[in-house]
């Protein structure tokens, strides 16, 4: 559990396009690292080819390396399936299954490539995945309710119990609090805290508060213009990001001097 | 003056918009009930005289019920096949335009399967017993051979081939565009983001489909269905062309079965008097079928409407 990720020179294209250009970062395992940039800066695109989520647009592709312990995520013969399972994903909007019963949305990715898996195996998943997500206490009454049926923050704190219940390295956050109100932001921040001690978190945010409280490293991405591809401008300590900042677009971003 | 300055502006020209509208909704929706409506009291009081006539004087001689039954199995089974053949079929093409092919085929072969419904029902008749019956007899000797021993292939296989499953294969190929069709619009609606969940589960590309896309669309694959089966039951030109009609029998690949509604179309233009209404009495019983179906399928949707995703 929780490894790694180092990325060396990537490049990120839709089709032709050039989204972003030559990011290289290594992030830390048991750390929270978190990417902010403003709008359109590619640190979602960038964000989803740490598990090959990208080439699922289409015309979506990738020329480096991102390495997971040192294996390559995009080598020869590697299946994104693979990949997929051991770094999981978080999206910016809730997204459970709204067929599955909550309980079943917490064993979806379990239940995946044939997997079986005996009743009592299940339930003590469940209620431990639920538990990580700190959502057991206000589910386990209805666990065969719909997960549509629970308010947005506890959808969203139900997709990362489905995120864990399949025990990845690496959990990547897209934006995981934009659709959420104030209390449940701080529901999942304190949850992202907690997550640290078992996993690799990388999070996407555009709520630079949100990256100063929850994140141990920053990576700052920026945009010349429109048009232009996405650049990692600065990685370092989140503390060090926030108050001495080396770039002076880091600076000009981070105290709201910007654009 | 104690006018209320909110009340006086608001029931004028902006309203005027929505009061037709909703006028015209209104009407459009009662007039669907009284069409309906009309339909089943006209078959109700054209079909009376049959269900009070002398069961002897009824065709075959022993009554509505006797005579009624063997086409309804008939058309069941007509039916049945349709569906067990197109369903399958139908899915699974709607799938591969939806998450499969290549956008550049994916487009045509939309078009084209929409264009499929379009042909008329004597068109698919006259090639089913031009074309496919005589295709099919070397397959049904082969079926009568070595699978005699079940019933439903009970030899010695037609000679023509037009048979109960040869007009089940006619009906499938009408109610396959539909099926698609509708499918595939379902399909394309999945979206995107429970698509992505899958995925970022490790799903594979089925896997995803089927943890995401199926049953998001489960209802409209019912509604599909649906809306196939009422082509496949109503169906008259096709079968009356490919069936070789005769009395109830369990082989599907002997001349025989009948249908109700190929029943209707051939008697009807020498049918008068008792005759007449038996035959309308016979689309009342069809009419109950469909309605029955649907009513069941409606069940079937509702049962799962805490987990269609609409809430």
């Amino acid at each position: 559990m929780a490894k790694r990720i180092d990325v060396n020179d990537l490049n990120v294209y839709y089709s032709k396009f050039l989204a972003v250009e030559g990011v290289s970062i290594n992030i830390e395992p048991k750390s929270v690292t978190a990417f902010i940039g403003p709008s359109g800066c590619g640190k979602s695109t960038f964000l989803r080819t740490l598990n090959r989520m990208h080439e699922v647009i289409p015309g979506g592709r990738v020329e480096g390396q991102v390495l997971l312990d040192g294996d390559d995520l995009y080598g020869a013969g590697v299946d994104p399936v693979t990949v997929r399972s051991q770094i999981g994903m978080v999206f910016q909007r809730p997204n459970p299954f709204p067929t599955m019963s909550i309980k079943d949305n917490v064993l979806a990715g379990v239940k995946l490539n044939g997997t079986k898996i005996s009743r009592s195996d299940a339930d003590d998943l469940v209620e431990k995945s639920l538990r990580g997500a700190n959502l057991w206490n206000e589910v386990k009454d209805r666990l065969d309710k719909p997960g549509s049926g629970l308010s947005g923050g506890q959808q969203q704190r139900l997709c990362i119990a489905r995120t864990i219940a399949v025990k990845p390295d690496v959990i990547l956050m897209d934006e995981p609090c934009s659709a959420l109100d104030p209390i449940s932001t701080l529901a999942i921040e304190d949850l992202i805290n907690e997550l640290k001690s078992d996993y690799t978190v990388v999070i996407v945010t555009h709520n630079m508060q949100q990256a100063a409280r929850v994140s141990d490293k920053t990576a700052f991405f920026n945009i010349a213009g429109t048009g232009k591809p996405g650049k990692l401008i600065e990685f370092n300590d989140t503390t060090a990001i926030f108050s001495n900042p080396e770039q002076k677009a880091t600076e000009d971003y981070v105290s709201g001097r910007f654009g | 003056m104690t006018t209320n300055a909110l009340t006086s502006k608001s029931s004028t020209s902006g309203r005027a918009g929505d009061k037709i509208f909703s006028g015209a909704a209104l009407a459009a929706g009662v007039l669907i009930l009284v069409t309906l409506f009309a339909v089943a009291v006209f078959l109700l009081i054209q079909a009376l005289p049959t269900f009070f006539a002398d069961p002897a004087k009824v065709s075959g001689g022993q009554g509505f019920f006797a005579y009624i039954w063997p086409i309804v199995i008939g058309t069941i089974i007509a039916a049945a096949i349709a569906l067990l053949v197109a369903t399958p079929i139908g899915i699974g093409v709607a799938l591969f335009i939806s998450h499969f092919a290549p956008r550049k085929v994916a487009g045509p072969l939309g078009y084209l399967i929409d264009l499929l419904a379009a042909i008329p029902s004597v068109i698919y008749g006259a090639w089913g017993y031009m074309v496919l019956a005589p295709a099919l007899v070397p397959g049904y000797e082969w079926l009568a051979q070595y699978l005699g021993f079940i019933p439903i292939f009970e030899g010695p296989a037609s000679q023509t081939g037009k048979t109960m499953l040869t007009a089940g294969i006619v009906l499938a190929v009408m109610v396959l565009p539909i099926i698609t069709s509708l499918s595939r619009e379902i399909f394309l609606q999945t979206p995107k983001l429970h698509e992505e969940a899958a995925l970022a589960l490790g799903a594979t590309r089925w896997e995803m489909i089927t943890t995401a896309v199926i049953p998001f669309a489960r209802p409209g694959i019912i509604s599909a269905v649906m809306l196939g089966l009422g082509r496949a039951l109503g169906e008259t030109m096709a079968v009356a062309l490919v069936l070789s009609t005769g009395n109830l029998i369990p082989s599907l690949i002997k001349t025989g079965n009948q249908t109700i509604a190929a029943e209707i179309a051939l008697n009807f233009p020498e049918a008068f008097g008792l005759r007449l209404s038996e035959l309308i009495a016979a689309g009342l019983v069809l009419f109950l079928i469909t309605l029955l179906v649907n009513m069941i399928a409606r069940g079937i949707i509702a049962r799962h409407k805490e987990f269609s995703g609409a809430n």
